[in-house]
Protein backbone atom coordinates (compact mmCIF):
# COMPACT_ATOMS: atom_id res chain seq x y z
CA UNK A 1 0.00 0.00 0.00
CA UNK A 2 2.85 2.34 0.86
CA UNK A 3 4.36 1.62 -2.55
CA UNK A 4 1.22 2.69 -4.36
CA UNK A 5 1.15 6.04 -2.58
CA UNK A 6 4.75 6.63 -3.62
CA UNK A 7 3.71 6.85 -7.29
CA UNK A 8 0.22 8.32 -7.33
CA UNK A 9 0.01 8.64 -11.11
CA UNK A 10 -0.47 5.38 -12.86
CA UNK A 11 0.12 5.42 -16.59
CA UNK A 12 -3.50 6.11 -17.50
CA UNK A 13 -3.65 8.97 -15.01
CA UNK A 14 -0.54 10.46 -16.54
CA UNK A 15 -2.04 10.23 -20.00
CA UNK A 16 -5.24 11.99 -18.88
CA UNK A 17 -3.14 14.76 -17.34
CA UNK A 18 -1.17 15.18 -20.56
CA UNK A 19 -4.09 14.87 -22.98
CA UNK A 20 -4.62 17.95 -25.16
CA UNK A 21 -8.35 18.33 -24.36
CA UNK A 22 -9.49 20.23 -21.22
CA UNK A 23 -9.27 17.64 -18.43
CA UNK A 24 -5.60 17.30 -19.39
CA UNK A 25 -3.08 20.12 -19.72
CA UNK A 26 -1.38 19.03 -22.95
CA UNK A 27 -3.16 21.76 -24.93
CA UNK A 28 -1.78 24.47 -22.66
CA UNK A 29 1.72 23.07 -23.01
CA UNK A 30 1.47 22.99 -26.79
CA UNK A 31 0.11 26.54 -26.86
CA UNK A 32 3.04 27.58 -24.69
CA UNK A 33 5.43 25.86 -27.09
CA UNK A 34 3.93 27.78 -30.02
CA UNK A 35 4.35 31.06 -28.12
CA UNK A 36 7.94 30.16 -27.29
CA UNK A 37 8.72 29.37 -30.91
CA UNK A 38 7.08 32.60 -32.11
CA UNK A 39 9.22 34.65 -29.75
CA UNK A 40 12.35 32.68 -30.59
CA UNK A 41 11.78 33.18 -34.33
CA UNK A 42 11.10 36.89 -33.96
CA UNK A 43 14.04 37.45 -31.62
CA UNK A 44 16.37 35.47 -33.87
CA UNK A 45 15.29 37.50 -36.92
CA UNK A 46 15.70 40.78 -35.09
CA UNK A 47 19.06 39.59 -33.77
CA UNK A 48 20.19 38.82 -37.33
CA UNK A 49 19.30 42.33 -38.50
CA UNK A 50 21.02 44.00 -35.54
CA UNK A 51 23.93 41.58 -35.92
CA UNK A 52 24.46 42.38 -39.59
CA UNK A 53 24.38 46.11 -38.92
CA UNK A 54 26.63 45.67 -35.89
CA UNK A 55 29.15 43.50 -37.74
CA UNK A 56 29.38 45.96 -40.62
CA UNK A 57 29.64 48.82 -38.13
CA UNK A 58 32.42 47.08 -36.25
CA UNK A 59 34.37 46.19 -39.39
CA UNK A 60 33.87 49.15 -41.67
CA UNK A 61 32.38 51.91 -39.50
CA UNK A 62 33.94 55.13 -38.33
CA UNK A 63 35.87 55.01 -35.04
CA UNK A 64 32.84 56.30 -33.17
CA UNK A 65 30.51 53.66 -34.63
CA UNK A 66 33.03 50.94 -33.85
CA UNK A 67 33.35 52.01 -30.24
CA UNK A 68 29.60 52.27 -29.78
CA UNK A 69 29.14 48.77 -31.23
CA UNK A 70 31.90 47.55 -28.91
CA UNK A 71 30.17 49.03 -25.86
CA UNK A 72 26.86 47.45 -26.91
CA UNK A 73 28.27 43.95 -27.37
CA UNK A 74 30.41 44.09 -24.23
CA UNK A 75 27.66 45.23 -21.89
CA UNK A 76 24.96 42.96 -23.28
CA UNK A 77 27.23 39.92 -23.14
CA UNK A 78 28.39 40.64 -19.58
CA UNK A 79 25.06 41.30 -17.86
CA UNK A 80 22.73 38.34 -17.16
CA UNK A 81 19.85 38.01 -19.62
CA UNK A 82 17.39 37.95 -16.75
CA UNK A 83 18.53 41.38 -15.52
CA UNK A 84 18.51 42.78 -19.06
CA UNK A 85 15.02 41.41 -19.66
CA UNK A 86 13.72 43.05 -16.47
CA UNK A 87 15.47 46.35 -17.24
CA UNK A 88 14.33 46.52 -20.86
CA UNK A 89 10.87 45.13 -20.15
CA UNK A 90 10.01 47.70 -17.48
CA UNK A 91 12.19 50.59 -18.62
CA UNK A 92 11.30 50.09 -22.29
CA UNK A 93 7.53 50.06 -21.85
CA UNK A 94 7.75 52.92 -19.36
CA UNK A 95 9.88 55.00 -21.70
CA UNK A 96 7.58 54.47 -24.69
CA UNK A 97 4.52 55.43 -22.65
CA UNK A 98 6.20 58.55 -21.30
CA UNK A 99 7.18 59.65 -24.80
CA UNK A 100 3.63 58.97 -26.01
CA UNK A 101 2.17 61.00 -23.13
CA UNK A 102 4.54 63.85 -23.78
CA UNK A 103 3.54 63.85 -27.43
CA UNK A 104 -0.10 63.93 -26.34
CA UNK A 105 -1.12 60.39 -27.24
CA UNK A 106 -2.86 57.73 -25.15
CA UNK A 107 -0.79 55.23 -23.19
CA UNK A 108 -0.56 51.93 -24.98
CA UNK A 109 -0.35 48.43 -23.62
CA UNK A 110 2.62 46.68 -25.19
CA UNK A 111 1.82 43.01 -25.66
CA UNK A 112 4.04 40.46 -24.00
CA UNK A 113 4.80 38.93 -27.37
CA UNK A 114 6.21 42.13 -28.87
CA UNK A 115 8.09 43.06 -25.70
CA UNK A 116 9.58 39.57 -25.48
CA UNK A 117 10.70 39.63 -29.10
CA UNK A 118 12.27 43.07 -28.79
CA UNK A 119 14.07 42.32 -25.52
CA UNK A 120 15.44 38.93 -26.60
CA UNK A 121 16.25 40.31 -30.06
CA UNK A 122 18.32 43.06 -28.46
CA UNK A 123 20.29 40.43 -26.53
CA UNK A 124 20.62 38.14 -29.56
CA UNK A 125 21.88 41.06 -31.64
CA UNK A 126 25.01 41.39 -29.52
CA UNK A 127 25.94 37.74 -29.97
CA UNK A 128 25.00 37.78 -33.66
CA UNK A 129 27.27 40.80 -34.16
CA UNK A 130 30.26 38.81 -32.94
CA UNK A 131 29.35 35.68 -34.92
CA UNK A 132 28.87 37.59 -38.18
CA UNK A 133 31.98 39.72 -37.64
CA UNK A 134 34.07 36.58 -37.24
CA UNK A 135 32.47 35.02 -40.31
CA UNK A 136 33.08 38.08 -42.49
CA UNK A 137 36.69 38.15 -41.36
CA UNK A 138 37.06 34.48 -42.30
CA UNK A 139 36.25 35.18 -45.96
CA UNK A 140 39.42 34.77 -48.02
CA UNK A 141 41.06 38.15 -48.52
CA UNK A 142 41.16 37.93 -52.29
CA UNK A 143 37.40 37.57 -52.80
CA UNK A 144 36.65 41.02 -51.41
CA UNK A 145 39.63 42.52 -53.20
CA UNK A 146 38.41 41.01 -56.46
CA UNK A 147 34.91 42.38 -55.92
CA UNK A 148 36.34 45.85 -55.33
CA UNK A 149 38.55 45.53 -58.37
CA UNK A 150 35.42 44.87 -60.44
CA UNK A 151 34.03 48.14 -59.11
CA UNK A 152 31.09 46.66 -57.21
CA UNK A 153 29.24 49.05 -54.95
CA UNK A 154 29.26 48.13 -51.25
CA UNK A 155 25.62 47.00 -51.34
CA UNK A 156 26.14 44.84 -54.41
CA UNK A 157 29.30 43.38 -52.89
CA UNK A 158 27.43 42.56 -49.69
CA UNK A 159 24.62 40.85 -51.60
CA UNK A 160 26.72 38.95 -54.09
CA UNK A 161 30.00 38.25 -52.31
CA UNK A 162 30.14 38.89 -48.59
CA UNK A 163 26.86 37.44 -47.36
CA UNK A 164 26.89 34.25 -49.48
CA UNK A 165 30.53 33.44 -48.84
CA UNK A 166 30.41 34.11 -45.12
CA UNK A 167 27.38 31.83 -44.68
CA UNK A 168 29.30 28.56 -44.17
CA UNK A 169 31.49 30.22 -41.53
CA UNK A 170 28.56 31.85 -39.77
CA UNK A 171 26.18 28.88 -39.75
CA UNK A 172 27.54 26.95 -36.74
CA UNK A 173 27.48 30.11 -34.62
CA UNK A 174 24.04 31.13 -35.87
CA UNK A 175 22.67 27.64 -35.21
CA UNK A 176 23.96 27.93 -31.67
CA UNK A 177 22.26 31.31 -31.36
CA UNK A 178 18.97 29.86 -32.55
CA UNK A 179 19.16 27.17 -29.87
CA UNK A 180 20.00 29.82 -27.26
CA UNK A 181 16.99 31.83 -28.48
CA UNK A 182 14.62 28.90 -28.01
CA UNK A 183 15.95 28.29 -24.51
CA UNK A 184 16.08 31.96 -23.49
CA UNK A 185 12.34 32.27 -24.08
CA UNK A 186 12.03 30.36 -20.80
CA UNK A 187 13.37 33.47 -19.03
CA UNK A 188 10.24 35.38 -20.04
CA UNK A 189 8.39 33.15 -17.56
CA UNK A 190 9.92 35.34 -14.85
CA UNK A 191 8.21 38.48 -16.21
CA UNK A 192 4.95 36.58 -16.51
CA UNK A 193 4.67 35.84 -20.22
CA UNK A 194 2.81 32.56 -20.72
CA UNK A 195 5.33 30.60 -22.74
CA UNK A 196 6.09 26.91 -22.35
CA UNK A 197 7.89 27.04 -19.00
CA UNK A 198 5.29 29.21 -17.26
CA UNK A 199 2.38 27.17 -18.69
CA UNK A 200 4.14 24.07 -17.42
CA UNK A 201 4.55 25.53 -13.97
CA UNK A 202 0.89 26.53 -13.84
CA UNK A 203 -0.18 23.06 -14.97
CA UNK A 204 2.15 21.46 -12.45
CA UNK A 205 1.04 23.75 -9.64
CA UNK A 206 -2.65 23.03 -10.26
CA UNK A 207 -2.36 19.27 -10.59
CA UNK A 208 0.58 18.81 -8.17
CA UNK A 209 2.21 16.52 -10.76
CA UNK A 210 5.39 18.62 -10.86
CA UNK A 211 7.75 15.92 -12.05
CA UNK A 212 5.52 14.73 -14.87
CA UNK A 213 4.89 18.16 -16.36
CA UNK A 214 8.45 19.43 -16.13
CA UNK A 215 9.62 16.21 -17.77
CA UNK A 216 7.06 16.67 -20.54
CA UNK A 217 8.19 20.26 -21.13
CA UNK A 218 11.80 19.07 -21.18
CA UNK A 219 10.91 16.54 -23.88
CA UNK A 220 9.23 19.30 -25.93
CA UNK A 221 12.30 21.55 -25.66
CA UNK A 222 14.58 18.63 -26.49
CA UNK A 223 12.52 17.70 -29.54
CA UNK A 224 12.74 21.32 -30.70
CA UNK A 225 16.51 21.21 -30.35
CA UNK A 226 16.91 17.87 -32.10
CA UNK A 227 14.60 18.92 -34.94
CA UNK A 228 16.52 22.20 -35.31
CA UNK A 229 19.79 20.27 -35.46
CA UNK A 230 18.39 18.17 -38.28
CA UNK A 231 17.37 21.25 -40.28
CA UNK A 232 20.65 23.04 -39.55
CA UNK A 233 22.58 20.01 -40.77
CA UNK A 234 20.70 20.18 -44.08
CA UNK A 235 21.28 23.92 -44.47
CA UNK A 236 24.95 23.56 -43.61
CA UNK A 237 25.37 20.83 -46.20
CA UNK A 238 23.80 23.13 -48.77
CA UNK A 239 25.85 26.17 -47.77
CA UNK A 240 29.11 24.24 -47.81
CA UNK A 241 28.48 22.67 -51.21
CA UNK A 242 31.64 22.68 -53.29
CA UNK A 243 33.85 23.29 -50.27
CA UNK A 244 36.20 20.60 -48.94
CA UNK A 245 34.74 18.80 -45.94
CA UNK A 246 36.01 19.84 -42.54
CA UNK A 247 37.73 16.53 -41.95
CA UNK A 248 39.73 16.61 -45.18
CA UNK A 249 40.73 20.23 -44.67
CA UNK A 250 41.80 19.62 -41.06
CA UNK B 1 68.36 50.01 -57.19
CA UNK B 2 65.83 51.86 -59.28
CA UNK B 3 64.11 48.55 -59.82
CA UNK B 4 63.61 48.17 -56.08
CA UNK B 5 62.01 51.59 -55.58
CA UNK B 6 59.55 50.87 -58.35
CA UNK B 7 58.66 47.62 -56.64
CA UNK B 8 57.97 49.21 -53.29
CA UNK B 9 55.91 51.95 -54.90
CA UNK B 10 53.63 49.38 -56.41
CA UNK B 11 53.43 47.24 -53.32
CA UNK B 12 52.65 49.83 -50.69
CA UNK B 13 49.08 50.60 -51.77
CA UNK B 14 48.30 46.90 -52.10
CA UNK B 15 49.63 46.01 -48.68
CA UNK B 16 47.89 48.80 -46.83
CA UNK B 17 44.62 48.31 -48.66
CA UNK B 18 42.24 48.21 -45.70
CA UNK B 19 40.06 45.14 -46.05
CA UNK B 20 38.97 45.27 -42.43
CA UNK B 21 39.93 48.19 -40.32
CA UNK B 22 40.44 46.18 -37.18
CA UNK B 23 42.66 43.66 -38.96
CA UNK B 24 44.98 46.27 -40.36
CA UNK B 25 48.24 46.04 -38.42
CA UNK B 26 49.67 49.31 -39.77
CA UNK B 27 46.86 51.43 -38.37
CA UNK B 28 48.08 53.32 -35.33
CA UNK B 29 46.31 52.12 -32.20
CA UNK B 30 45.76 55.11 -30.00
CA UNK B 31 43.68 54.86 -26.91
CA UNK B 32 42.96 58.52 -26.41
CA UNK B 33 41.36 59.47 -29.69
CA UNK B 34 39.20 62.61 -29.50
CA UNK B 35 35.90 60.76 -29.90
CA UNK B 36 36.88 58.37 -27.11
CA UNK B 37 37.44 61.28 -24.75
CA UNK B 38 33.97 62.58 -25.63
CA UNK B 39 32.48 59.10 -25.07
CA UNK B 40 34.19 58.79 -21.70
CA UNK B 41 32.92 62.22 -20.69
CA UNK B 42 29.38 61.29 -21.73
CA UNK B 43 29.70 58.07 -19.74
CA UNK B 44 30.92 59.93 -16.66
CA UNK B 45 28.09 62.44 -17.05
CA UNK B 46 25.57 59.58 -17.21
CA UNK B 47 27.01 57.99 -14.07
CA UNK B 48 27.04 61.34 -12.27
CA UNK B 49 23.45 62.13 -13.24
CA UNK B 50 22.44 58.63 -12.13
CA UNK B 51 24.07 59.30 -8.76
CA UNK B 52 22.52 62.75 -8.31
CA UNK B 53 19.08 62.41 -9.87
CA UNK B 54 18.11 58.86 -8.93
CA UNK B 55 17.27 57.72 -5.43
CA UNK B 56 20.03 55.95 -3.55
CA UNK B 57 18.93 56.66 0.03
CA UNK B 58 17.95 53.00 0.50
CA UNK B 59 21.52 51.88 -0.03
CA UNK B 60 22.78 52.09 3.61
CA UNK B 61 19.80 50.11 4.91
CA UNK B 62 20.48 47.21 2.59
CA UNK B 63 24.29 47.26 2.58
CA UNK B 64 24.68 44.09 4.64
CA UNK B 65 22.06 42.22 2.65
CA UNK B 66 23.71 43.21 -0.65
CA UNK B 67 27.10 41.97 0.54
CA UNK B 68 25.49 38.72 1.69
CA UNK B 69 23.85 38.28 -1.72
CA UNK B 70 27.11 39.07 -3.49
CA UNK B 71 28.90 36.48 -1.41
CA UNK B 72 26.20 33.86 -2.12
CA UNK B 73 26.41 34.54 -5.88
CA UNK B 74 30.19 34.22 -5.94
CA UNK B 75 30.09 31.13 -3.72
CA UNK B 76 27.58 29.38 -5.99
CA UNK B 77 29.58 30.39 -9.05
CA UNK B 78 32.89 29.04 -7.72
CA UNK B 79 31.46 25.81 -6.30
CA UNK B 80 29.45 24.93 -9.41
CA UNK B 81 32.29 25.78 -11.83
CA UNK B 82 34.69 23.62 -9.81
CA UNK B 83 32.34 20.65 -9.38
CA UNK B 84 31.06 20.99 -12.94
CA UNK B 85 34.59 20.90 -14.30
CA UNK B 86 35.41 17.78 -12.26
CA UNK B 87 32.36 16.15 -13.83
CA UNK B 88 33.17 17.47 -17.31
CA UNK B 89 36.58 15.76 -17.50
CA UNK B 90 35.23 12.19 -17.41
CA UNK B 91 32.33 13.25 -19.66
CA UNK B 92 34.73 14.62 -22.26
CA UNK B 93 37.10 11.71 -21.95
CA UNK B 94 34.29 9.18 -22.36
CA UNK B 95 33.11 10.89 -25.53
CA UNK B 96 36.57 11.38 -26.99
CA UNK B 97 38.13 8.00 -26.29
CA UNK B 98 35.79 5.86 -24.21
CA UNK B 99 34.04 2.65 -25.24
CA UNK B 100 30.54 3.02 -26.68
CA UNK B 101 28.93 1.93 -23.42
CA UNK B 102 30.34 5.08 -21.77
CA UNK B 103 30.41 7.39 -24.79
CA UNK B 104 26.74 7.06 -25.72
CA UNK B 105 25.33 7.93 -22.25
CA UNK B 106 27.82 10.80 -21.96
CA UNK B 107 26.72 12.20 -25.32
CA UNK B 108 23.07 11.86 -24.36
CA UNK B 109 23.69 13.62 -21.08
CA UNK B 110 25.33 16.54 -22.87
CA UNK B 111 22.56 16.70 -25.48
CA UNK B 112 19.80 16.70 -22.89
CA UNK B 113 21.46 19.34 -20.72
CA UNK B 114 22.25 21.54 -23.71
CA UNK B 115 18.85 21.02 -25.29
CA UNK B 116 16.64 22.18 -22.43
CA UNK B 117 16.51 25.56 -20.65
CA UNK B 118 18.34 25.81 -17.34
CA UNK B 119 15.27 27.35 -15.74
CA UNK B 120 13.31 24.22 -16.56
CA UNK B 121 16.06 21.95 -15.19
CA UNK B 122 16.15 23.99 -12.02
CA UNK B 123 12.40 23.81 -11.53
CA UNK B 124 12.35 20.10 -12.42
CA UNK B 125 14.88 19.38 -9.68
CA UNK B 126 13.44 21.74 -7.06
CA UNK B 127 9.71 21.32 -7.56
CA UNK B 128 9.77 17.89 -9.22
CA UNK B 129 12.27 16.02 -7.06
CA UNK B 130 11.40 18.20 -4.09
CA UNK B 131 7.78 17.08 -4.31
CA UNK B 132 8.72 13.41 -4.76
CA UNK B 133 11.19 13.16 -1.87
CA UNK B 134 8.83 13.69 1.09
CA UNK B 135 6.79 10.67 -0.01
CA UNK B 136 9.65 8.34 0.86
CA UNK B 137 9.87 7.82 4.65
CA UNK B 138 13.48 6.61 4.52
CA UNK B 139 14.57 9.87 2.85
CA UNK B 140 12.80 11.92 5.47
CA UNK B 141 14.56 9.91 8.16
CA UNK B 142 18.02 10.16 6.61
CA UNK B 143 20.90 12.42 7.60
CA UNK B 144 20.59 14.39 4.37
CA UNK B 145 16.98 15.44 4.92
CA UNK B 146 17.76 18.80 6.60
CA UNK B 147 19.73 19.72 3.48
CA UNK B 148 17.19 18.36 1.03
CA UNK B 149 14.55 20.64 2.53
CA UNK B 150 16.57 23.71 1.67
CA UNK B 151 16.79 25.27 -1.78
CA UNK B 152 20.51 25.70 -2.28
CA UNK B 153 21.45 22.02 -2.79
CA UNK B 154 19.07 21.93 -5.75
CA UNK B 155 20.53 25.17 -7.10
CA UNK B 156 24.08 23.83 -6.81
CA UNK B 157 23.10 20.49 -8.35
CA UNK B 158 21.29 22.07 -11.32
CA UNK B 159 24.04 24.59 -12.05
CA UNK B 160 26.75 21.92 -11.68
CA UNK B 161 25.01 19.55 -14.08
CA UNK B 162 24.43 22.36 -16.55
CA UNK B 163 28.06 23.47 -16.45
CA UNK B 164 29.21 19.85 -16.79
CA UNK B 165 26.96 19.37 -19.81
CA UNK B 166 28.29 22.38 -21.68
CA UNK B 167 31.87 21.87 -20.56
CA UNK B 168 31.82 18.13 -21.32
CA UNK B 169 31.28 19.01 -24.95
CA UNK B 170 34.19 21.47 -24.84
CA UNK B 171 36.48 18.95 -23.13
CA UNK B 172 35.58 16.34 -25.75
CA UNK B 173 36.95 18.64 -28.42
CA UNK B 174 39.97 19.52 -26.30
CA UNK B 175 40.84 15.87 -25.61
CA UNK B 176 40.42 14.99 -29.27
CA UNK B 177 42.55 17.96 -30.28
CA UNK B 178 45.70 16.93 -28.43
CA UNK B 179 48.18 15.74 -31.09
CA UNK B 180 48.42 11.97 -31.38
CA UNK B 181 52.23 12.13 -31.35
CA UNK B 182 52.22 13.39 -27.76
CA UNK B 183 50.26 10.37 -26.57
CA UNK B 184 52.35 7.96 -28.66
CA UNK B 185 55.53 9.44 -27.22
CA UNK B 186 54.17 9.03 -23.70
CA UNK B 187 53.29 5.41 -24.42
CA UNK B 188 56.76 4.86 -25.89
CA UNK B 189 58.19 6.05 -22.57
CA UNK B 190 56.27 3.25 -20.92
CA UNK B 191 53.84 5.44 -19.01
CA UNK B 192 50.75 3.78 -17.65
CA UNK B 193 47.45 4.99 -19.05
CA UNK B 194 46.56 6.93 -15.93
CA UNK B 195 49.98 8.58 -15.88
CA UNK B 196 49.54 9.58 -19.53
CA UNK B 197 46.22 11.16 -18.66
CA UNK B 198 47.59 12.98 -15.63
CA UNK B 199 50.89 14.19 -17.09
CA UNK B 200 50.25 14.64 -20.82
CA UNK B 201 46.68 14.41 -21.98
CA UNK B 202 44.75 16.35 -19.35
CA UNK B 203 47.15 19.33 -18.99
CA UNK B 204 47.26 19.90 -22.73
CA UNK B 205 43.50 19.49 -23.09
CA UNK B 206 42.89 22.00 -20.28
CA UNK B 207 45.27 24.42 -21.91
CA UNK B 208 43.39 24.12 -25.18
CA UNK B 209 40.06 24.60 -23.46
CA UNK B 210 41.14 27.53 -21.29
CA UNK B 211 39.78 30.38 -23.46
CA UNK B 212 36.45 28.56 -23.79
CA UNK B 213 36.46 27.87 -20.05
CA UNK B 214 36.64 31.61 -19.40
CA UNK B 215 33.64 32.20 -21.65
CA UNK B 216 31.72 29.38 -19.99
CA UNK B 217 32.51 30.78 -16.54
CA UNK B 218 30.99 34.11 -17.59
CA UNK B 219 27.94 32.28 -18.95
CA UNK B 220 27.70 30.44 -15.63
CA UNK B 221 27.78 33.74 -13.76
CA UNK B 222 24.94 34.94 -15.96
CA UNK B 223 22.95 31.82 -15.07
CA UNK B 224 23.24 32.30 -11.31
CA UNK B 225 20.33 34.79 -10.99
CA UNK B 226 17.99 31.96 -12.00
CA UNK B 227 18.46 30.42 -8.55
CA UNK B 228 16.50 33.37 -7.16
CA UNK B 229 13.38 31.76 -8.65
CA UNK B 230 13.73 28.87 -6.20
CA UNK B 231 14.19 31.16 -3.18
CA UNK B 232 17.97 31.13 -2.91
CA UNK B 233 19.04 34.58 -1.70
CA UNK B 234 21.67 35.70 -4.21
CA UNK B 235 22.54 39.17 -5.50
CA UNK B 236 19.59 39.19 -7.88
CA UNK B 237 17.05 38.19 -5.28
CA UNK B 238 18.36 40.90 -2.93
CA UNK B 239 17.72 43.44 -5.69
CA UNK B 240 14.19 42.09 -6.23
CA UNK B 241 13.53 42.34 -2.51
CA UNK B 242 14.69 45.95 -2.44
CA UNK B 243 12.38 46.70 -5.34
CA UNK B 244 9.44 45.13 -3.53
CA UNK B 245 10.21 46.86 -0.24
CA UNK B 246 10.84 50.36 -1.54
CA UNK B 247 8.82 50.44 -4.79
CA UNK B 248 11.90 51.75 -6.58
CA UNK B 249 12.01 50.21 -10.05
CA UNK B 250 15.25 51.04 -11.81
CA UNK B 251 17.96 51.87 -9.29
CA UNK B 252 18.39 48.35 -7.84
CA UNK B 253 18.42 46.89 -11.35
CA UNK B 254 21.08 49.36 -12.50
CA UNK B 255 23.19 48.54 -9.45
CA UNK B 256 22.68 44.85 -10.20
CA UNK B 257 23.81 45.25 -13.81
CA UNK B 258 26.89 47.17 -12.67
CA UNK B 259 27.67 44.45 -10.12
CA UNK B 260 27.52 41.69 -12.73
CA UNK B 261 29.64 43.77 -15.13
CA UNK B 262 32.34 44.08 -12.47
CA UNK B 263 32.29 40.36 -11.62
CA UNK B 264 32.53 39.53 -15.34
CA UNK B 265 35.52 41.85 -15.62
CA UNK B 266 37.22 40.09 -12.70
CA UNK B 267 36.59 36.63 -14.22
CA UNK B 268 38.00 37.69 -17.59
CA UNK B 269 41.03 39.25 -15.89
CA UNK B 270 41.73 36.15 -13.75
CA UNK B 271 41.49 33.77 -16.70
CA UNK B 272 43.80 35.99 -18.74
CA UNK B 273 46.35 35.78 -15.93
CA UNK B 274 45.88 32.01 -15.82
CA UNK B 275 46.37 31.70 -19.58
CA UNK B 276 49.59 33.66 -19.35
CA UNK B 277 50.91 31.30 -16.66
CA UNK B 278 50.81 28.35 -19.05
CA UNK B 279 53.50 28.24 -21.73
CA UNK B 280 51.72 28.58 -25.04
CA UNK B 281 54.06 26.65 -27.37
CA UNK B 282 52.91 23.08 -27.60
CA UNK B 283 53.98 20.49 -30.14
Amino acid sequence: MADVSIIPETLSQMLTLLSPSPPGWGGNLLRGLVHSLQIALGAFGMGLIIGTLGAYGKLYGSPLVRDLAGIYTTIVRAVPELVLILLLYYAGTDLINRILEMAGYQRIDISGLVAGIVVLGFVQGAYATEVLRGAIKAIPYGEIEAARAYGMSPILMMRRITLPSMLPYALPGLANLWLIATKDTALLAVVGFSELTLETRQAAGTTKAYFLFFMAAGVLYLLTTLFSNLIVGRIEKWARRGMPSVREAG
Amino acid sequence: MSNLTVDTKIEIPLETFPIHKDADPDRPREWMQPHRIVLILIGLALVASAIFFLRWDWLPNYGGLILQGLWRTIWILCVTVFLGFLLAVPLGLAQAAGPAILAVPARWFCTIIRGTPLLLQLWLLYYGLGSLFPQYPWIRGSELWPYLRQAWPYAVLALTLSYAGYEGEVMRGAFAGVPKGQLEAARAFGMRRFTILRRIWLPQAIHRALPTLAGEAVLQLKSTPLVATITVVDLYSVASRIRQDTFITYEPLLLLAAGYLIITGIIVFLFRRLERLVPSRLG
